[in-house]
């Protein structure tokens, strides 16, 4: 199976575990993941105001170079998933945006109404080769691992675009967790903000945030929590030094159970 | 040709003094057809209709219109007085020249120029009339009561104490509904199962009340007065004739490990049981998912210690069928499933509770025995956060609604009702309400939440929880203060979640057996919200209680009294007088495409295969609508759908309608 992939900014920088491990293990399950040959930031966060175009362009750029690839878009950081995603429902359903786009694309040649399938990671995972297939490919089980899913914010919402999973109920990750053969940790704060880019504001924010979240995961038990967007490891790893709780990316812990991290 | 008499109403000055009522008389007297004109102060008075009784007489009238108020308000009147003198009634019209004229216009001569054509537009339909004649249809003089909870019970009771038999249909084990598993009822604070329990017991002695207890109805067939139901009696593998309710099965049987549905599961019970002590009918059921005789072959230790006699692991489903005059559906609530409102934590504590369930917790009769002991350590609670409106007034603006978009009407006042019970037995308890708004319209309401506040102390914060997060055997609640604006952060020992209410599973199949229409939100539409809250738009359905939206239990009373004299009325007839102006198809037209079939409301219109001889001498069978007229009510719905012009309306047939708007156009 062979998908288009995003990689996005900070992949290439402070998160390339989040890639490396990303592309191994997506090898490792026989997919194909095709780096866009020019790629640009997705644009960082979603724009709030209607008549923000520019700062949809570079995502719609992405979005039309995997529709002329005929392949589907796959994202690996829960920031650019959630920018791309939304930018993809707009050109959907949104004839403003869409006529002001297109008018900007038009000196490009590009033409772009919605067309490609954005998947998370995760989502590649549970829909495209599903939890059970990736069970058979364990080649060593995270036996005994007691981890909890930190989903951020970013991921799951808005629910009725991300589409997903339920916002406040979440079960893909454990899931994942589970396929692993390790025992998924359920705790409150998983769903909730780590503080984002409030950290270069004030960073008490994150702090608290992080030690909220990072107590109740030890608290109900867990050892490890993983995350898919390079922003909340950001803010939970400087923090958690003395919790007992470590702080991964799912891709990590996949390319370990899979076999293929370096090193092992 | 027809004689039409034509008679114009001043209504006092209602109508007079806008409209020139002898200037429409005279215009009446050009229309063809027309051989008499009549104005008169009062034609509703009974000098008014001496005056129409004469005419027809003296002219030998063959219709009549009279232009005056809203055919709503006296078409009843005059057709009555048409009828006095020999006249077929429904060869009477009304033009209503008041609310849609002489009431909303100022000027004369244009009031009088559309009372004219109002005139002739009757007139001409009234040429068209034919003479109708109402059928009659005999009434099954029994009633069926679908649930029985304390809606079911109130409608039996009232239908049976007026001379009815009654049968009711539970799909539980027993009778009594939620009100057997309440505590304490507001705002009087009385013990529910005092006042439910007697009740029952009234409903299972009474000689005209019939309980079908652990069944289901699986088929309704019929109309009004001659409804056909389908009862589904489920296996119990009990005989309820030999059962004396003794309970010895109950403490021999080993499997305990069936979830309580009576404590809300917050308890075990044996796989045979009698739910609760106060249970009607009292005799056994045994669970086949849990018993182990029926899974795995092997035990039979109920059987064994039953004196009567009264285990049958051999039994099987039963199908009755049963004639009844009317139907209620009773069928009750349910609460919302609230695991998807995770932010609560429901799915990851056992001390996050709905409130049924801290019902059970207080309830003398509940898995800890009255003693108010959280679930997970079976400790105190000092701190207890109430939070209401959970999946209840959600808005939907977003598109994307987890909840229901009404207010469930009874959580304000029996959370309050918890927090003053609590305080009750409990005062050192720290107890928090989060709402909305506090809405406590009702007798003596008020004063009962205002207790909660200024006598017990109870801290009611408008504002919302944004998060519960179990952790250290605590639970941590972030909440907002939306008055101080503040971020609050409580830790609590029990969060108590008021779930929205929704209507019963069973609602929705039910309703489409007896095609009784719903809401968007499952809940049966009443016929008129104001004027006929009990009926059904189906003739002979009628509703008590929460199936027809959110209700506390003196409303629920009150309704299932209401409901209950409805039925009265109609079981009190031998016949029913059908309502004429109903379809019917014209068989040589009707091309058997099903689409009135599809659009009636009321499940009148079947289509059958027959046998038609063809203008060639051959025979032909053709699928062709056959209308039935006592279910149908006339509605036109099918006349405007059928393709080919086969369905036609008695009294307002399409030549009718026509010659109407010609005149109009005139």
């Amino acid at each position: 199976m062979k998908y288009s992939y995003f990689p996005g900014c900070t992949l290439k920088n402070k998160a390339q575990e989040l890639d490396r491990y990303g592309r191994d293990a997506a090898a490792a399950l026989g997919i194909e993941l095709e780096e866009l040959p020019q790629w640009q930031c997705c644009g960082g966060v979603y724009p709030l105001s209607h008549d923000e175009i520019a700062i949809k362009l570079s995502s719609v750029r992405a979005l039309a170079a995997a529709r002329d690839d005929g392949t589907a878009l796959v994202t690996l950081c829960s920031a650019c998933h959630n920018v791309i995603k939304q930018v993809n429902h707009d050109m959907q359903t949104d004839d403003y945006v869409i006529t002001r786009v297109n008018n900007y694309l038009a000196e490009d040649g590009i033409a772009y109404n919605g067309e490609t399938r954005v998947l998370h990671y995760l989502e590649l995972l549970r829909d495209e080769i599903g939890f059970d297939e990736i069970k058979q490919k364990v080649a060593m089980p995270l036996k005994g691992q007691k981890i909890g899913a930190y989903y951020g914010c970013l991921l799951l919402r808005p629910s009725g675009v991300m589409a997903m999973d339920d916002p406040e109920h979440p079960t893909i990750m454990e899931d994942l967790i589970a396929a692993l053969g390790a025992q998924p940790v359920v705790y409150a704060q998983r769903n909730e903000c780590c503080g984002g880019y409030l950290t270069l504001e004030d960073e008490s924010i994150p702090k608290k945030r992080a030690a909220a979240i990072l107590e109740n995961a030890r608290a109900q038990g867990a050892e490890t929590i993983i995350t898919a967007c390079p922003l909340c490891y950001y803010n939970l790893k400087k923090h958690a030094d003395g919790t007992g709780v470590e702080v991964k990316y799912f891709t990590e812990l996949l390319a370990r159970a899979l076999g293929v991290k370096e090193g092992e | 040709m027809q004689k039409i008499g034509v008679f114009v109403c001043w209504c006092g000055s209602n109508i007079a003094a806008t409209v020139d009522v002898k200037a429409v008389a005279e215009a009446a007297r050009k229309v063809p057809g027309v051989v008499f004109s009549a104005d008169y102060q009062y034609m509703c008075s009974e000098a008014g209709q001496g005056l129409i009784k004469d005419a027809i007489k003296e002219h030998g009238l063959t219709g009549v219109v009279v232009c005056s108020c809203s055919p709503r308000m006296h078409e009843a009147t005059f057709r009555k007085a048409v009828q006095a003198v020999g006249l077929n009634p429904y060869m009477l019209e009304v033009a209503n020249i008041r609310e849609q004229c002489s009431w909303v216009h100022k000027d004369m001569a244009t009031a009088t120029e559309k009372a004219i054509a109002l005139m002739q537009a009757a007139v001409a339909k009234v040429t068209l009339n034919t003479p109708l004649t109402a059928g009659t249809t005999p009434v099954t003089k029994r009633a069926l009561v679908i649930g029985g909870g304390i809606a079911g019970m109130q409608t039996a009771l009232d239908i049976a104490d007026a001379g009815y038999e009654v049968d009711i249909v539970e799909a539980k084990p027993t009778i009594g509904g939620k009100m057997a598993q309440l505590d304490k009822t507001f705002p009087t604070l009385d013990c529910s199962s005092c006042i439910v329990t007697p009740k029952m017991v009234e409903v299972g002695q009474h000689e005209k009340i019939h309980i079908y207890s652990y069944s289901e109805v699986t088929q309704i067939k019929g109309f009004v007065g001659n409804f056909n139901v389908t009862i589904k009696r489920k296996a119990r593998y009990v005989d309820e004739a030999k059962c004396t309710g003794c309970g010895a099965c109950t403490e021999k049987c080993p499997s305990r490990k069936a979830p309580n549905e009576f404590n809300m599961g917050l308890n075990n019970r044996t796989a045979v049981y009698i739910p609760f002590a106060q249970a009607v009918p009292k005799v056994a059921t045994i669970d086949p998912e849990y018993c182990i005789k029926l899974t795995k072959g092997k035990c039979g230790a109920c059987a064994k210690i039953c004196e009567a006699g009264a285990i049958n692991y051999e039994a099987k489903d039963e199908y009755i069928e049963v004639e009844y005059g009317a139907i209620v559906a009773a069928t009750g609530f349910e609460m919302i499933d609230v695991s998807p409102y995770d932010e609560y934590a429901y799915t990851q504590s056992p001390d996050v509770v709905t409130s049924l369930e801290y019902e059970r917790l207080m309830n003398a009769a509940g898995p800890t025995g009255g003693h108010l002991l959280r679930p997970s350590d079976g400790k105190e609670p000092k701190t207890i956060v109430f939070i209401q409106c959970v999946g209840s007034r959600e808005s939907c603006s977003s598109g994307e609604m987890r909840g229901k978009p009404y207010c469930s009407k009874v959580c304000c006042m029996y959370t309050a009702k918890h927090a003053m019970l609590t305080k009750d037995h409990y005062p050192d308890t720290d107890i928090y309400v989060f709402y909305i708004d506090v809405r406590t319209p009702g007798k003596n309401f008020d004063e009962f939440y205002r207790r909660a506040v200024e006598q017990y102390g109870v801290h009611y914060i408008k504002g919302a929880v944004g998060k519960v997060t179990p952790e250290g055997g605590k639970l941590k609640v972030q909440a907002s203060d939306l008055i101080l604006n503040e971020q609050l952060h409580i830790d609590a020992d029990m969060v108590v979640l008021a779930g929205a209410i929704e209507p019963n599973k069973s609602a929705r199949p039910l309703a489409t057996m007896l095609t009784a229409s719903m809401d968007t939100n499952d809940f049966f539409t009443e016929a008129h919200p104001k004027l006929r809250p009990v009926e059904s738009p189906t003739a002979g359905v009628f509703l008590s209680g929460m199936c027809q939206g959110p209700k506390d239990i003196p409303e629920t009373v009150a309704q299932a009294g209401a409901a209950a004299s409805k039925v009265i009325g109609l079981l009190a007839k031998d016949h029913l007088v059908g309502n004429p102006c109903v379809a019917h198809s014209d068989e040589w037209m009707c091309n058997g495409c099903s689409q009135c079939e599809t659009v009636c409301p009321y499940g009148a219109i079947t289509y059958e295969e027959k046998e038609f001889r063809m203008p060639d001498r051959t025979t032909k069978v053709r699928r062709v609508a056959q209308v039935n007229p006592a279910v149908c009510q006339g509605c036109g719905a099918c006349t405007v759908t059928c393709p080919s012009g086969a369905m036609d309306l008695n009294g307002f047939s399409n030549a009718e309608i026509m010659a109407e708007v010609d005149a109009l156009c005139r």
